[in-house]
């Protein structure tokens, strides 16, 4: 029996590679069903879920929604800007308010770090962490191993160069809980003002010369440019930033020929990507967003496919 | 390693039993032409390789191999505290106008062989289906039934029957055990 010993899914830092290993196994088998002609399996039916999305996004909502349907669950999503949010209603009381209308799980985006974690403790249904501020996105840092796993075999002494506002960004953290367990070299590069300090206690080699961190890389996973940023004075224009580091074609001659080039999206097409990369072959972009269903896909069957049977 | 109560098949009866079988299927089906063997989780599968062997020795034609994970078609998950593993089903022949014959070890209340066909059924639309098993022990729960039989075992239900194959427990042979 498989099954994972664990209530939520809040972050990759306080998880086992065995757990993460089962997580990424369970995957790679289901995401046969979101591509094979009949996108369905009985397995969740009579599960429901809610997506309580305090921030937008288009990619992760609707890739949680996809996840459920094709396993026969039923999803409800909250988008915050309609729902009684608005009329100055509270976390807990929003989630309460669902759990005993009999949903199984929380799907939850927020900008505060650890609200996840607080609303985690208040339920007895499952909640699962869409992003939490600047802390974790442990279901993209999942996608993200599983496209290296797919491509690349394992983790161990693999060099992942992670590029872009590394201090803002939950996708970056969870990468580097993630793949640190496992033994690969991980590198973090941007301009200073977006470094986060003391970083390197993360076991993570910093820099803010791309070149270092591109120098025989295998992976190459760059970040979203948020232009809000640009607005705090953190860079002068986004032409600079472009220009010192960009990641295009000529800057990946650096890297590992075989080298793969990932991106979280949305993409900033020119500013932090190119156009030559983002769509050369290299680019497992897509890849990335078919593997975000079946991670999701995953993770609701692991929690809650089974029983209450103790 | 506990104690079988009765030996059921030594592996010089499950190989003929399954010769048996082959030649039931290609006399049912005239042949083998447009059939295909899917092998049912884990013993099926196995099992699957050994008729589609004889079929070609018999008759000549590679005969297509298919595998089935049934776990996500199972009705009784809600029923267990952890979930299963789950692992791929391959099915990489056409399934219109195919006879796809699923084929298991041991047949007990159908339920089983119902994920499967429901399972089957959501990869693609075989023209017909059949079963192979190598034991029938009764006690059906639902209205299933095997076309191809190895052998028919009256049992308890406080028997189990278990199949062992050397491809995956290092011996063939067929025994049942009580209930713990």
């Amino acid at each position: 029996m498989a099954g994972l010993k664990r209530k939520d899914i809040l972050g990759l830092r306080e998880m086992s590679t065995e757990e993460i290993d089962l997580i990424l196994d369970t995957a790679d088998t289901l995401k046969d069903i979101a591509t094979r002609p009949i996108k369905k399996v009985p397995t969740l039916r009579g599960k429901s879920y809610v997506t309580l999305f305090y921030e937008n996004s288009t990619r992760t909502a609707k890739s949680f929604e996809l996840a459920g349907k094709y396993l026969s669950a039923d999803a409800i999503n909250i988008s915050v800007s309609t729902s009684s949010v608005q009329k100055g209603e509270t976390l807990k009381d929003t989630a309460r308010n669902l759990e005993v209308m009999g949903i199984d799980a929380v799907v939850m985006r927020h900008p505060a770090g650890g609200a996840p974690h607080f609303l985690a403790k208040q339920l007895k249904a499952s909640v699962i962490n869409a992003g939490d501020g600047m802390h974790e996105h442990p279901t993209q840092g999942l996608l993200d191993m599983l496209t290296i796993r797919q491509n690349k075999g394992s983790f161990k002494g693999l060099k992942v160069a992670i590029i872009g506002d590394i201090f803002h960004s939950r996708v970056a953290r969870s990468n580097v809980f993630g793949l640190t367990k496992y033994g690969a070299e991980v590198w973090v590069a941007g301009p200073t003002t977006l470094l986060p300090a003391g970083f390197e206690e993360l076991g993570v080699k910093v820099t803010n010369r791309v070149e270092e961190a591109l120098e025989g890389a295998d992976v190459v996973n760059v970040l979203r440019l948020q232009l809000e940023r640009q607005e705090k004075g953190l860079f002068p224009t986004v032409a600079e930033y472009s220009k010192f580091w960009g990641v295009n074609p000529q800057r990946l001659k650096l890297a590992k020929p075989d080298h793969l080039l990932m991106h979280p999206g949305p993409m900033n097409r020119g500013v932090e990507i190119s156009t030559a990369a983002a769509d050369g072959a290299q680019s497992v972009i897509l890849e990335q967003v078919t593997n975000g269903v079946a991670v999701r896909m995953a993770i609701l069957y692991l929690l809650l496919g089974g029983g209450d049977a103790a | 390693m506990r104690e079988p109560k009765a030996m059921l098949m030594d592996a010089n009866q499950m190989n003929r039993a399954l010769s048996r079988i082959a030649h039931e299927i290609i006399e049912r089906n005239k042949g083998t032409e447009g059939v295909a063997l899917v092998g049912i989780r884990r013993r099926g599968i196995p099992l699957a390789q050994r008729l589609a062997a004889k079929l070609q020795e018999f008759e000549g034609r590679e005969v297509p191999v298919g595998t089935l994970d049934i776990t996500l078609y199972r009705d009784d998950l809600t029923e267990l505290s952890a979930v299963p593993q789950v692992h791929r089903s391959e099915v990489k022949f056409k399934l219109p106008g195919t006879v796809v014959i699923l084929v298991d070890d041991v047949l007990y209340t159908g339920r089983t062989v119902r994920a499967a066909l429901d399972a089957l059924l959501d990869i693609g639309r075989p023209a017909v289906i059949q079963l192979a098993v190598l034991i029938d022990r009764g006690h059906r729960e639902l209205p299933i039934r095997a076309d191809f039989v190895g052998k028919n075992v009256p049992t308890s239900r406080k028997e189990v029957v278990e199949v062992n194959l050397t491809e995956v427990d290092d011996e063939d042979f067929v025994a049942v055990y009580d209930l713990p």
